[in-house]
């Protein structure tokens, strides 16, 4: 049980830095594969690093290590603490690379329990954990069967029930050689299935990461008029001069994009050309962008002049985004009301960008939107999805590395090692595990007997 | 009244190696049986091995067993199942002589030093205070002993199925033990019902095999054994044949249904079959689409004619079974020797014994074979063996012989036993060893004759063998790496060391080292794998390693799991029921969960400080 497990210590996305512990024997080892700067492994206990955790050579996040060998830890094993620099996205991403170099996700009070377990903390905190194990198992058993949306792990079950077949067939060739009516599975026979199921495994991944805004960010387009003040918007929400802003209708031809975090959650805020009828060529790529900048946004600002009566475009622009989740602002407050707004638009936030009024309001709307709140505070919904991801991956480093065997022709059975271990990792998603489940499948699908 | 160190009770493939174990440790032993001419008999498949199985009988033989050295000198064919794939799930299977198998056994054991062999049906057990100290016998005799080992096979209360007849009898006519497996119940066993068939049996001149496909055994030959050279001659083998099944057959099968004793003919079998071996009644109703199954025809002995009908098992009454076979290709005029039967018998619930196979109700009671629900004749000696052996290591106050998933199938199948139990009669499949990487055919000797030397029944001589062979290979090993070999690759020429080219796709270390007159082909083969292999075998290592971690860890034998509260109640029940020894056990319990094992380790620190 002293396998190496790992979990974000920090609440979520709320201070400035989050930790996350990892522990066990391999601690040391698993973090210094994911880490650019001293060789961890050749530290001294009770030391700290600076570097940058990597994925492949793209560089993560800018990060302190601290080094502290067993038995002195929390736990008395290996332990390695990431500082990283907050925010549910980096962090969640620096998570799922630990768990995909072989660390666990920790159950909930795990840490303690092993500081118990190795004679760390005293009896008399026993009963202490003992409620913690038992009340958070449940939590955690009823999380890994939501954790992913249904249409994900219909997906799931989909694909390990083509891989069982192949498995199982596989087996009955090994246990049954001589039974001629059973089809016999040689390298190239399986190979396009294979093949197959790679792309859709590769197919889910991309839906379960897309599913989750934690990891990729909420993406808010900023659509208007020509000139409503969509770029001002965008540099009050940035603190920065990054779109121009000018008097002048149409300035902003191409897509301006800006990154912030509410709550922890990374935001990537887009601002639109003004979307009018034109004939101007240069701008009229930008209106088309725009458009499809809509369709990808989860979020769209539609943004409207309070000194400008409502316009023909107005109303196409708004009928766009209706059915879409989307916040209507009133800007220019300021100035004088001509604005009548049409009864299909509702409940608008109004605010001065100019004064810096009411920017905040639309903050908070957002944030109540997509319950980020709850997000920062409950961090099991999201620590599962990582640890589904992780083991999505997983499941594909294990196809890659079946296809890598048949092309070197391995035995079957070599290659059959490694498309059980994929299939068993999909399996640890929905809570399905090896042992009798494979042997049943043997019984169930093929003919045999003496 | 005579008094043994050891009774055996039974003369099965279980019985006789707990009973030649033992003799040859130096105990005095008896080996009590029905019927002295039926020891050793091969009631049902004429085959000793199979995928998986024939690695149990090589494990046998390291650790000084007598099957495989039994088989070699018997066999009519031989074969190397799973050849074209890895290395890992290569196996033996022989066609075993049906006469001359049982033959050389019976001349071993009569010629085996401190044993006696006894013709009688034991029908209770002598025991005081949770201890067994001997048998009585049907005529009521009485014979003490300081440990019993029960390997009873299918006779317990069995009952032969024929149509819709239901008769109290052993296999061959012999008489069943009536009253044994009740008096089991009224020491405490949990008994389960089980039920197993057997094909028909045909005269082989009434066959005509024009019309099926020949099967030969290899072109090479093998032996089980580690000791001995192959004896038979690999160009003057037995063929089997091949067939299939016809419509009509279907047809006459599908009609008759209610006739059969599993399908309304008989109302109250309770016995469960195997999964693994079906009736072709079964086969036909769970594979509906399938228009054709495949039969082997198989000879039983050289000294008589009778074909075994492998894939054929059915409990038809007899007259369907005559339209059956008659329905075979090649079997129109076919000649029914024997009829094909199922049998039903009891069982104890296996997780009431421990992994050294004693008892856990009585003391130096062992059990060994089907009495543990298991079926197959490999699967029984291999428990005989290692009761024989936890008996003597009893009788001498030594530490039982428990080994381990990652050692041995051997260990793969008691541990199966004991810690998950069986409904069904348990066959060894490659699929249970998530290990079998590590647990291959060439290597059960490393793996296993050091255990086999330490209980005493491998000799000096043959130990010496080992060491010598451990050694070779390392150096062969330490040799490849600094010896280079030239090759030529994207046309150019480059050397590399021959370790690094065995790496390799289709290298052979056979074919560089074929000049060497150093090693032994077995060394070459031995250190081939090793290294081609290398990766992955370490992975399985780890793996191993972790589940060893958990091995370690001791459960006390006095823990009362009612204590150990928030534990789910199936995984409590399943506690007190299998009794793990440790935590790695504990884990492999169907139904008990991790995060149950995390609260009974909190429990264990809190109370046992441990």
């Amino acid at each position: 049980m002293n396998d190496t497990i790992t979990a974000i210590s920090t609440a979520q996305g709320v201070g400035a830095i989050a930790i996350i512990r990892v522990s066990g024997d391999s601690a040391i080892d698993i973090v210094n594969k994911i880490f650019k700067g001293k060789d961890l492994t050749k530290q001294k206990t009770h030391t700290i690093c600076y570097g940058h955790i990597v994925d492949k050579n793209k560089v993560i996040d800018e990060v302190l290590v601290s080094v502290m060998r067993a038995p002195k830890t929390f736990t008395k094993e290996d332990v390695v603490e990431i500082n990283t620099h907050g925010g549910i996205a980096t962090t969640n991403k620096v998570l799922e690379l630990l768990l995909l170099n072989g660390a666990r996700l920790a159950d909930a009070g795990e840490f303690s329990k092993r500081a118990f377990l190795n004679g760390r903390i005293d009896l008399i905190e026993a009963d202490g954990i003992m409620n913690l194990i038992e009340a958070k198992t449940q939590v955690a058993r009823e999380l890994s069967i939501n954790q992913l949306s249904g249409k994900v792990s219909n997906l799931i079950i989909n694909l390990r029930d083509k891989l069982v077949q192949i498995i199982a067939n596989i087996e009955v060739n090994i246990d049954y050689p001589e039974y001629e009516d059973i089809e016999q599975l040689t390298n190239s026979k399986i190979k396009n299935n294979i093949e197959t199921y790679k792309k859709q495994l590769i197919q889910i991944i991309k839906e379960a990461e897309d599913g989750k805004i934690i990891t990729e960010g909420i993406k808010v387009a900023i659509i208007g008029r020509p000139n409503v003040g969509k770029s001002s918007l965008l540099n009050n929400l940035l603190d920065e001069d990054k779109a121009i802003v000018t008097d002048i209708e149409g300035t902003t031809r191409d897509i301006i994009e800006g990154n912030l975090s509410i709550s922890g959650v990374p935001l990537t805020i887009i601002d639109t050309a003004g979307i009018r009828k034109t004939d101007n060529v240069v701008e009229k790529i930008g209106v088309d962008k725009s458009k499809k900048q809509i369709e990808k946004s989860d979020l769209v600002i539609y943004m409207l002049n309070n000194n400008e009566k409502i316009a023909k475009e107005d109303i196409e622009l708004y009928n766009l985004i209706k059915n879409k989740k989307h916040i209507v602002v009133i800007n220019k407050i300021d100035l004088e009301k001509k604005l009548i707004l049409p009864k299909e638009i509702k409940n608008p936030i109004t605010l001065s960008i100019l004064n810096n009024m009411g920017v905040d309001k639309l903050k908070e709307k957002i944030i109540n939107m997509f319950n980020l709140e709850k997000l920062s505070t409950s961090d099991l919904t999201y620590l599962s999805s990582a640890r589904s991801i992780a083991l999505l991956k997983k499941s594909l480093n294990y196809i890659e590395n079946a296809i890598e065997n048949i092309n070197n022709n391995s035995p079957i059975d070599i290659v059959e090692i490694e498309l059980k271990n994929s299939w068993e990792a999909l399996g640890e998603i929905i809570g399905q595990t090896y042992s009798e489940e494979l042997i049943d499948e043997l019984f169930s699908r093929f003919c045999l007997g003496k | 009244m005579n008094k043994y160190e050891v009774i055996v009770v039974g003369g099965g493939h279980a019985g006789v190696e707990s009973a030649l174990a033992t003799a040859r440790l130096g105990h005095k032993t008896l080996l009590i049986t029905g019927r002295i001419e039926n020891i050793a008999t091969m009631p049902c498949n004429p085959s000793i091995g199979g995928s998986s199985k024939g690695i149990i009988v090589r494990e046998i033989d390291a650790l000084g067993g007598e099957m495989g050295i039994n088989a070699d000198k018997t066999l009519i064919q031989m074969k190397m199942l799973n050849s074209s794939k890895g290395p890992a799930v290569r196996s033996l299977r022989a066609q075993a002589d049906k006469i001359t198998y049982p033959k050389e056994m019976q001349k071993t054991l009569k010629n085996q030093e401190n044993l006696d062999i006894k013709e009688a049906m034991v029908e209770d057990l002598i025991i005081e205070n949770k201890k067994v100290k001997g048998i009585i016998t049907d005529k009521l005799e009485k014979i003490e002993s300081k440990i019993v080992i029960l390997t009873t096979g299918t006779y317990l209360k069995s009952d032969i199925l024929i149509g819709s007849s239901r008769t109290r009898s052993g296999p061959h006519d012999e008489k069943p033990s009536l009253h044994l497996s009740d008096k089991l119940k009224e020491y405490g066993f949990k008994i389960l019902r089980l039920k197993t068939g057997t094909p028909p049996r045909i005269a082989k001149d009434s066959i005509d095999f024009s019309k099926a496909k020949v099967e030969e055994g290899d072109k090479k030959s093998y032996t089980f054994s580690h000791d001995i050279k192959a004896i038979y001659d690999i160009n003057n083998q037995v063929p089997c044949h091949l067939i299939y099944t016809t419509l009509k057959t279907h047809e006459i099968i599908l009609n008759n249904l209610n006739k059969s004793a599993m399908y309304g003919g008989i109302e109250d079998i309770i016995g469960i079959g195997p999964r693994y071996c079906p009736s072709i009644e079964d086969k036909l109703v769970k594979f509906k689409d399938k228009d054709r199954h495949q039969l082997f025809l198989e000879p039983e002995s050289l000294y008589y004619d009778d074909i075994y009908i492998q894939g054929f098992s059915t409990s038809m009454p007899k007259d369907i079974q005559e339209q059956m076979v008659k329905s075979l290709p090649g079997l129109e005029n076919a000649k029914i020797l024997r009829y094909a039967y199922a049998i039903e018998y009891d069982a104890i619930y296996p997780t009431q014994i421990n992994a050294s196979l004693e008892t856990k109700i009585i003391e130096n009671l062992f059990t060994a074979g089907q009495i543990n629900g298991t079926s197959g004749y490999e699967e029984a000696a291999a428990q005989g063996l290692i009761a024989g052996i936890n008996a003597s290591l009893k009788l001498r106050n030594k530490e039982p012989l428990i080994l381990k998933r990652n050692e041995a199938y051997i260990g793969v199948l008691i541990d199966d036993l004991v810690t998950k139990g069986t409904k069904e009669p348990y066959r060894m499949l490659t699929s249970r060893a998530e290990y079998r990487l590590l647990l291959r055919h060439d290597n059960a000797d490393l793996r296993l004759r050091e255990y086999g030397y330490k209980v005493g029944l491998i000799s000096e001589e043959k130990y010496q063998k080992l060491i010598q062979k451990k050694e070779d290979i390392k150096k062969l090993i330490n040799e490849i790496k600094t010896k280079k070999i030239s090759i030529t690759k994207d046309n150019k020429k480059t050397s590399l060391s021959i370790y690094e080219y065995l790496k390799t796709p289709s290298t052979s270390l056979l074919e560089i080292l074929k000049e060497d007159k150093n090693y032994s082909q077995e060394v070459i083969e031995q250190v081939e794998i090793q290294v081609k292999y290398e990766g992955y075998i370490k992975k399985v290592e780890r793996e191993a390693e972790k589940m060893l971690k958990n091995e370690s860890k001791q459960i006390p034998k006095d823990i009362d799991y009612n204590k150990v509260t928030n534990i789910a109640t199936e995984a409590r029940q399943k506690l007190i029921e299998v009794k793990p020894k440790t935590i790695g056990q504990a884990l492999r319990i169907s139904g008990v969960n991790p995060s149950d094992i995390s609260i009974l380790m909190v429990y264990l620190r809190k109370y046992y400080n441990e």
